[in-house]
C-alpha cells in the first residue's frame, strides 16, 4: 500500500488553514484506500521523514517556506518524490510581483503595480515614495504582502490618506509589499489539474460581501457566495479559463494549481495570483470545483500520487 | 439565480449568534501553540506544578469508594458535602456563606452564564470595567446585553466614573455591574478597599445587582487574599468562585454564592441547561479538599506565579522602549500593557507571530473598540526564562513597529476584526 505524508501546519499565519486543508486531504485520501501519516513541519520534520520514509508527500502548507519553495527544495535533497509544482516553480508563483512580471510578458493583462522593500521608504522617504505610486498606479489600489495568502494584510485604498496605514498593516506580514491596481469586476477562480494535460476545472465565481473577499469572507461559511458556472457570457469564461492555462504553463507549475482573475467590465480576464498549495478546506475554492466537474478529491490526489510515483 | 453559500443554515442562526465567527487574528493564535513560540497569551493555568500521583490517587478513591455516586447523576444545586467544604473555602475571603447559598456549577464561566440569563433580557445594560473578561463579554453578548465599560486605575474601577455612568444612562434598565476585584483579568490591578465599600454603595442607591467574580483572589503575592466584597454585602452581591486556578481547569468546577431567592432561580436555570454539574469532578475535588493541603498547594501556585511575575515586570523594566507603561499585578495571571505613541497592537500581532513571541490585543477586552493601543500579557504559563526571552522578542517588535510608525507618520490599519479575536481557552 502507498504510504504517504501529508504536511500541514508551520508556523506562518496561514498555519490554522494550511491545518485545515491538510486535515481534509488526509480523510479523503484515506476513503480511497491510501494511508496517511499528517505531519507538521517543525524542527524535527526531516527526522521524522527519513524515519516514516513515505512514498509521496503531499505539500499542504500555505504561506512562506510552504509556498516559495523552502520545504521542496528539501523534499528533493532527501530524494522524496511529491505532488505540486517544483521549488523553483514555486519561487517563481509564490512571488507576486515576479509571477506578475513574466505573466505579462505572455501579453496577458496584469494590473500595474510596484513592489517596494520596507527599507526603500528610509531611503527615499515615504511619503515621496507614497505620492510616486498613486501618481503611477491611481486609486483606488490595493496594498498586499508580495508573498502570502488568504488576503492576510490586504487592504483597498480608496483614498491617499489611507495608505500610509495600510502599508504599515501589511509590513506587518512581510518584509515586501505590493501596490497594484484594483480592478473591477467579476472575481473568478480558476483550478487547474495536470496529468501531463492541463485541464481548467469549473471555474467559481466570487461574490464577497462589499466586493471584498477577505479572511472572514474565505473562511466563514455563509458569508460569500459562490456561483458555479460562473454568471458570465461563455466566451468570456472560456478567455478567463484560457489565463488559467497560461499561467499553469508559462510558470512550470505541476499537478494542480489554481488561478485567481477579475474579470473587468468590458469581459478582459486580468491576471491577479496563482497558489501552488491550493487552500482544501470546507470554504475553499478547489473543491467546490471539482465537485462541479464530478471529481473527488481523494480519487484526485491519488491520482497525482500515482503521477508522482512515476515521476 | 442564486449561488452558493456553502452553509444552507445561514439564515436560520438566531440573532445572538451574529459575530460567532473565526477572525484572521484567531487564526494566527493557532501558530501560539508550537513550542518555538513564547506564548504570553493564553490563561492556562500551571497544572504541571500538581502533583500526579496524588491526582491518579485521589481520582482513584473517588471511583473505588464512591464510584456509583460519581458515575450517577447529581443534584441540580451541587454535592451538598462539596458546597460545605467550599462554605470553608469562602472563609478564606471574609464570606460567611451557608452550603444552601452555594450552587455548584460547570466551571465559573456557567455560573456567569446563569446569571445573566436569570437577570438579562435583550437590551438589558450590563455595566464592566474597561478592559473587562473577555469570557464574561462573551456571556453578555450571546444574551443581547448592552455592555457599557466604566473606567479604572490602578486601584481598580473607579467610583465616581460608575456614578457618573449610572446618571448618564438614567431610563436605561441596568441589571449588572459585573466586576473582577481581585487581580483583574485582563488589567491585573485590585479594587482598594475603600473603594469596594463605595462601588457597593452607589450599586445598592441604583439598585443594581453586583457580580463578584473572583477566580484569582487566593492567588496573591503579598499578604492575606483581599475581602471579598460579598463580605460586606451578602443581600446585593453574588459572588462567583473558581477551582480552575487554585485546583485543576480540566476539573471545571465553580460556584456562585447568591441570595436564597436568586439562588433558587440560579439552580432551576442549571437543571435547565445541564441537569447538574459532573458528579464526577465534584467528588474528585471533594475528595482533594478532604485529604490534600490544599491551603500550601495554593502557596505553592501563587509562589511559582510571583517569580514568572518577576521575569515579567524584570524584563519589562530592562527591555521595552521608552513610553510604554503596563500594571504591576499582586496577584493572579495578567498584566495589562499600553504601547507607546497609540501603536496598534492588533496590527502588530503578525509581526509578533513571526518574531515568535504572542499576546492578546486589547480590544478584544472591550466591547466597544477601545483598547486599540493595549495588550495584555499573560505570565502564568510559561518558565521564567522563556518569559524573558518573550519580553525580548516582544521589544524587538515594538521598536520596528515604532520605527515603521515614524516612517510613515501612522500606526497600522488594522480593521476591527469580524469575529472571536481572542484565543481559545486552551491556547498556552
Amino acid at each position: 500500500m502507498t504510504h504517504v505524508v501529508v504536511l500541514a501546519g508551520g508556523l506562518s499565519p496561514e498555519r490554522d488553514v494550511s491545518l485545515r486543508s491538510g486535515r481534509r486531504i488526509a480523510e479523503a485520501l484515506r476513503e480511497v484506500g491510501v494511508s496517511v501519516t499528517e505531519c507538521d513541519v517543525d524542527a524535527q520534520l526531516i527526522g521524522t521523514l527519513r524515519d516514516i520514509r513515505p512514498d509521496v508527500v503531499v505539500p499542504m502548507l500555505h504561506g512562506t517556506t510552504g509556498e516559495d519553495g523552502a520545504v521542496r527544495h528539501v523534499l528533493a535533497a532527501l530524494g522524496l518524490p511529491f505532488i505540486g509544482a517544483t521549488a523553483s516553480a514555486c519561487e517563481r508563483s509564490f512571488d507576486k510581483s515576479v509571477a506578475a512580471s513574466l505573466i505579462g510578458q505572455t501579453g496577458l493583462a496584469t494590473p500595474r503595480s510596484i513592489t517596494l522593500p520596507q527599507g526603500a521608504f528610509g531611503e527615499l522617504g515615504a511619503s515621496a515614495v507614497l505620492d510616486a505610486a498613486v501618481d503611477f498606479i491611481g486609486l483606488p489600489l490595493v496594498v498586499k504582502p508580495n508573498k502570502g495568502g488568504s488576503a492576510l494584510g490586504v487592504t483597498v485604498v480608496r483614498e491617499a490618506d489611507a495608505l500610509p496605514a495600510a502599508m504599515v498593516g501589511a509590513f506587518a506580514y512581510a518584509d515586501v509589499v505590493i501596490l497594484q491596481q484594483f480592478i473591477a469586476g467579476t472575481e473568478l477562480a480558476l483550478s487547474v489539474l495536470d496529468d501531463g494535460h492541463i485541464r481548467v476545472l469549473p471555474p467559481v465565481e466570487i461574490q464577497a460581501p462589499n466586493g471584498i473577499y477577505d479572511y472572514h469572507a474565505r473562511y466563514v461559511a455563509g458569508t460569500t457566495e459562490f456561483f458555479v458556472p460562473a454568471r458570465l457570457a461563455e466566451s468570456t469564461v472560456q478567455r478567463a479559463m484560457n489565463v488559467a492555462t497560461t499561467v499553469h504553463a508559462t510558470l512550470g507549475l505541476r499537478d494542480w494549481s489554481r488561478t485567481d482573475v477579475i474579470v473587468d467590465t468590458d469581459g478582459e480576464p486580468w491576471f491577479l495570483e496563482v497558489n501552488v498549495a491550493p487552500g482544501m478546506t470546507e470554504t475553499s475554492l478547489f473543491p467546490q470545483s471539482l465537485a462541479a466537474a464530478d471529481l473527488d478529491v481523494g480519487a484526485v490526489t491519488a491520482d497525482l500520487i500515482s503521477r508522482a510515483l512515476a515521476r | 439565480m442564486t449561488g452558493s453559500r456553502l452553509d444552507p443554515w445561514v439564515d436560520a442562526y438566531a440573532a445572538r449568534t451574529h459575530g460567532l465567527a473565526v477572525s484572521e487574528i484567531r487564526a494566527l493564535f493557532s501558530v501560539a501553540s508550537r513550542p518555538e513560540v513564547v506564548s504570553l497569551a493564553g490563561g492556562m493555568p500551571f497544572v504541571q506544578a500538581l502533583s500526579t500521583d496524588v491526582m491518579v490517587a485521589t481520582a482513584e478513591r473517588v471511583l473505588r469508594e464512591r464510584g456509583t455516586q460519581a458515575l450517577q447523576y447529581g443534584s441540580g444545586q451541587g454535592d451538598v458535602h462539596l458546597r460545605e467544604q467550599i462554605a470553608r473555602v469562602m472563609a478564606e475571603v471574609a464570606i460567611t456563606a451557608h452550603p444552601d447559598d452555594i450552587v455548584v456549577t460547570t466551571g465559573s464561566q456557567m455560573a456567569l452564564d446563569l446569571v445573566t440569563r436569570t437577570f438579562c433580557d435583550p437590551g438589558d445594560v450590563v455595566l464592566v470595567e474597561a478592559p473587562s473578561y473577555v469570557g464574561a463579554l462573551g456571556v453578555f453578548a450571546s444574551y443581547q446585553c448592552d455592555v457599557v465599560h466604566v473606567a479604572m486605575d490602578d486601584d481598580g474601577l473607579i467610583p465616581e466614573a460608575l456614578s457618573e455612568t449610572i446618571a448618564r444612562l438614567a431610563g436605561r434598565r441596568i441589571k449588572m455591574l459585573y466586576t473582577i476585584p481581585n487581580f483583574h483579568n485582563p488589567a491585573g490591578v485590585t479594587l482598594s478597599a475603600q473603594r469596594r465599600l463605595d462601588v457597593l454603595r452607589i450599586a445598592q442607591d441604583a439598585g443594581i445587582l453586583v457580580l463578584e467574580d473572583d477566580p484569582y483572589g487566593l492567588l496573591g503575592f503579598d499578604g492575606p487574599p483581599p475581602r471579598a466584597m460579598r463580605a460586606e454585602d451578602s443581600d446585593g452581591v453574588v459572588y462567583l468562585g473558581s477551582f480552575s486556578k487554585t485546583i485543576a481547569a480540566g476539573l471545571r468546577v465553580g460556584w456562585a454564592v447568591a441570595p436564597h431567592g436568586v439562588r433558587e432561580k440560579l439552580v432551576l436555570a442549571s437543571e435547565a441547561a445541564v441537569l447538574c454539574p459532573s458528579n464526577y469532578a465534584q467528588l474528585t475535588v471533594s475528595e482533594y479538599l478532604a485529604t490534600q493541603p490544599w491551603r500550601e498547594q495554593i502557596k505553592a501556585f501563587a509562589h511559582l506565579y510571583e517569580e514568572r511575575r518577576d521575569a515579567l515586570l524584570d524584563s519589562l523594566q530592562a527591555m521595552m522602549p521608552t513610553g510604554t507603561r503596563w500594571t504591576i499585578p499582586a496577584g493572579g495571571f495578567y498584566s495589562w500593557l499600553t504601547l507607546p505613541d497609540e501603536l496598534d497592537a492588533t496590527a502588530m500581532l503578525p509581526r509578533a507571530i513571526s518574531s515568535l513571541v504572542a499576546y492578546v490585543p486589547g480590544t478584544g477586552f472591550f466591547a466597544d473598540g477601545q483598547g486599540r493601543s493595549n495588550l495584555r500579557l499573560s505570565y502564568c504559563y510559561p518558565e521564567p526564562d522563556r518569559i524573558v526571552e518573550g519580553v525580548r522578542r516582544l521589544s524587538a517588535v515594538v521598536e520596528s513597529e515604532l520605527a515603521l510608525a515614524e516612517r510613515f507618520g501612522t500606526s497600522g490599519a488594522s480593521a476591527q476584526p469580524l469575529g472571536s479575536a481572542v484565543p481559545g481557552p486552551d491556547v498556552q
